[in-house]
């Protein structure tokens, strides 16, 4: 069963210049126990995504349409209370700057036994717990430690007490927003390989969003590609950075310089800009930066299988079927 | 060998003040670093954050004093030059800072922007309209854009009014600091790219300061690695990648995640973090978080020694063939 399962979601922000619709009909599920993906560059409505699913969104937003279900449930259809409810507790987030996101004037454990405010343990319990989270993280004398401020921490190990008060209360579900961004790459290896033992015994779903292609690769078992605000593909890892089957994917992973061996002093690029949002072109919306467009991509094409669990959403997959 | 800029034992010098208890001191965040930056060649600075690499560019460029060491560019001494002195070089030497964005006034139009740099070394009012649409027809960029302010373009196109207005006095030296930091990939090759061409173009020099190493490898022709304030290591960028002599380079090359899902990556784990400068460790200063670390990397400074192409700073330096442990 999927843990996350998003359906035909649609959102848009009301600017001056009329709707900027930044989701158009969304599909992508997280099954339980993996680690899925998004992948997409800047204002592909990564954030968007996120913030519908635990529904903390700009003023200026609205749902359109769709259907977010976390277990089971309708996310957009619970109360405001509900909502609370879940948030920390079933639904957890990593965000992406470590340096914003503890209180700068309480002690670490502190708030790692505040954050446990709805278990029924005594405070000798609780500190315990984040003792242990602590340790499981890898923070050396995690005793001590609870005693000190966040400025008393790296970047990096802020980012694994941020994970780590993430996974206290055992979430079905985690969601990381560029966790590693910020951090400098020894660092982004030790938090993706923490993240990767810790999912793997606690059990939970995770959808980690990054416009890293590397990172992706190495952390994920599925992977999902968004353009423009639309998913243009989705697969497991391995079949999406084998076999990508949207020219989209392609072009991105061919411009990732880490995919590029031989030095070249011209590397490639994506020509052309991603189109506007409040003013969107008819049929596919990657059309005027495809080099494989063609008649049929002006109409919008929907999500065609291109293998077991593969699916993109371009003309050619299903003209290659029928030719 | 003709160097443009020879950076020879340099020491950038903070003063801290000391907190309540203990007692005032100064840090050195760059610490004795020595590299040649060729005519029309590009030299790339890499190093996690807080290494002192964007510290070494800025006294480079004037903006940090040196403390110890020379910095000669064309055989002319830049330590201690007084602002005054300084300001012709500044046509020379330019720099291109981090922050798209933030490093252009909000309240100029693109084309004050890029046009500052002549009445700034007054230069005679020549054509400005016609300077302005020279430097954005040479970065790329429509001449419509002259009029747009700031807040009216993209993180992408800030950065190309960043390069036209580096570029407008037609420079020798070009600092740039990390250039495609917070880029796209599609949009970071179109930088690189443009820095290549304006390059063979101009004949320019570049010393570019990047954590990517990705970067690095496409453009650079020479590349010194950074950490704690020193250079652990600096050399043919090609050879540097092929066959890293200190263990703390093969970990950053091994902490490279690569776009492929079944790429058998070579792991060197690091352990804990990046001391903090203030406490220096003693010996090799990478010791503490070396899995190579013998007992003599915590008493003994390792010296810096020449290798192939290159130095580094290591008692026991890896020369791992990178090619061969990865087949």
């Amino acid at each position: 069963m999927a843990v996350l399962d998003i359906r035909g979601l649609s959102v848009g922000y009301s600017t001056p210049r009329g709707e900027l619709r930044a989701l158009r009909d969304v599909s992508m599920m997280v099954p339980e126990g993996k680690i899925v993906g998004i992948v997409g560059e800047s204002g592909c409505g990564k954030s968007t995504l996120i913030s519908a699913i635990i529904r903390l969104m700009a003023p200026n937003a609205r749902v359109g349409a769709g259907e977010v279900r976390f277990q089971g449930r309708d996310l957009l259809a619970e109360t405001e209370a509900q909502m609370r409810a879940l948030r920390g507790t079933q639904i957890s987030m990593v965000f992406q700057d470590p340096m914003q996101t503890h209180n700068p004037v309480l002690t670490v454990g502190r708030q790692m036994m505040d954050i446990q405010y709805r278990e029924r343990l005594s405070r000798a319990e609780k500190r315990q717990r984040a003792e242990r989270m602590l340790a499981l993280v890898g923070i050396p004398d995690p005793e001590a430690r609870l005693n000190q401020y966040p400025f008393e921490f790296s970047g990096g190990m802020r980012q694994r007490i941020a994970i780590a008060m993430a996974l206290m209360a055992k979430p079905a579900l985690l969601i990381a927003d560029e966790p590693t961004t910020a951090l400098d790459a020894t660092l982004e290896v030790q938090i993706i390989k923490r993240l990767r033992e810790l999912q793997d015994e606690i059990g939970c779903g995770v959808l980690f969003i990054s416009h890293h292609l590397g990172v992706i690769a190495e952390l994920c078992d599925e992977v999902v590609v968004m353009y423009a605000g639309e998913v243009v593909e989705t697969g497991s890892v391995r079949d999406v950075f084998h076999a990508p089957a949207h020219p989209y994917t392609r072009a991105l992973l061919e411009c990732d310089p880490g995919h590029i061996k031989v030095k070249t002093r011209a590397l490639p690029t994506i020509p052309g800009n991603i189109p506007d949002l409040v003013n969107l072109p008819g049929g596919c919306i990657f059309a005027d930066r495809c080099e494989r467009r063609h008649a049929a991509c002006a109409a919008r094409p929907t999500m065609a299988l291109a293998g077991d669990g593969h699916r993109a959403a371009c003309h050619l997959i299903t003209e290659r079927e029928t030719a | 060998m003709n160097a443009l800029l020879e950076i020879r034992d340099v020491v950038v010098r903070f003063r801290v003040r000391g907190a309540v208890f203990s007692s005032a001191g100064s840090i050195d965040a760059v610490s004795g670093v020595s590299l040649n930056v060729e005519e029309g060649k590009t030299y790339g600075i890499v190093g996690e954050s807080g290494s002192g690499k964007t510290t070494l560019a800025r006294a480079v460029a004037g903006l940090h004093h040196a403390s110890e060491g020379s910095i000669l560019y064309r055989g002319q001494e830049l330590r201690g030059l007084a602002e005054g002195a300084f300001r012709p070089l500044r046509r020379e030497i330019v720099m291109m800072f981090q922050d798209p964005i933030g490093s252009l006034s909000p309240r100029l139009s693109v084309k004050s922007l890029i046009t500052e740099p002549f009445r700034i070394q007054g230069m005679r009012e020549r054509d400005l309209d016609a300077e302005a649409r020279r430097l954005l027809a040479m970065v790329g960029l429509p001449p419509e854009f002259a009029a747009r302010y700031p807040y009216q373009i993209s993180g992408g196109q800030a950065r190309r009014v960043g390069v036209a207005r580096a570029l407008a006095l037609s420079p020798k030296l070009l600092i740039a600091d990390e250039p495609t930091a917070g880029l796209d990939v599609s949009i970071q090759g179109e930088m690189l790219n443009l820095l290549a061409r304006l390059q063979d173009e101009l004949g320019l020099a570049i010393m570019i300061i990047t954590h990517n190493l990705n970067v690095v490898r496409h453009i650079t022709d020479r590349v010194g690695i950074m950490y704690l304030g020193k250079l652990v290591e600096e050399g043919e960028t090609e050879a540097v990648f092929a066959k890293p002599q200190h263990p703390y380079t093969l970990a950053l090359l091994a902490a490279n995640p690569e776009p492929d899902p079944d790429a058998q990556l070579m792991r060197v784990e690091l352990q804990g973090e990046p001391p903090s400068i203030l406490r220096r460790p003693k010996g090799c200063e990478f010791h503490t978080r070396c899995p190579f670390a013998q007992p003599r990397c915590a008493t003994e400074v390792p010296r810096w020694q020449a290798a192939k192409g290159g130095a580094h700073r290591c008692h026991f330096p890896a020369g791992w063939d990178t090619a061969a442990a990865a087949s």
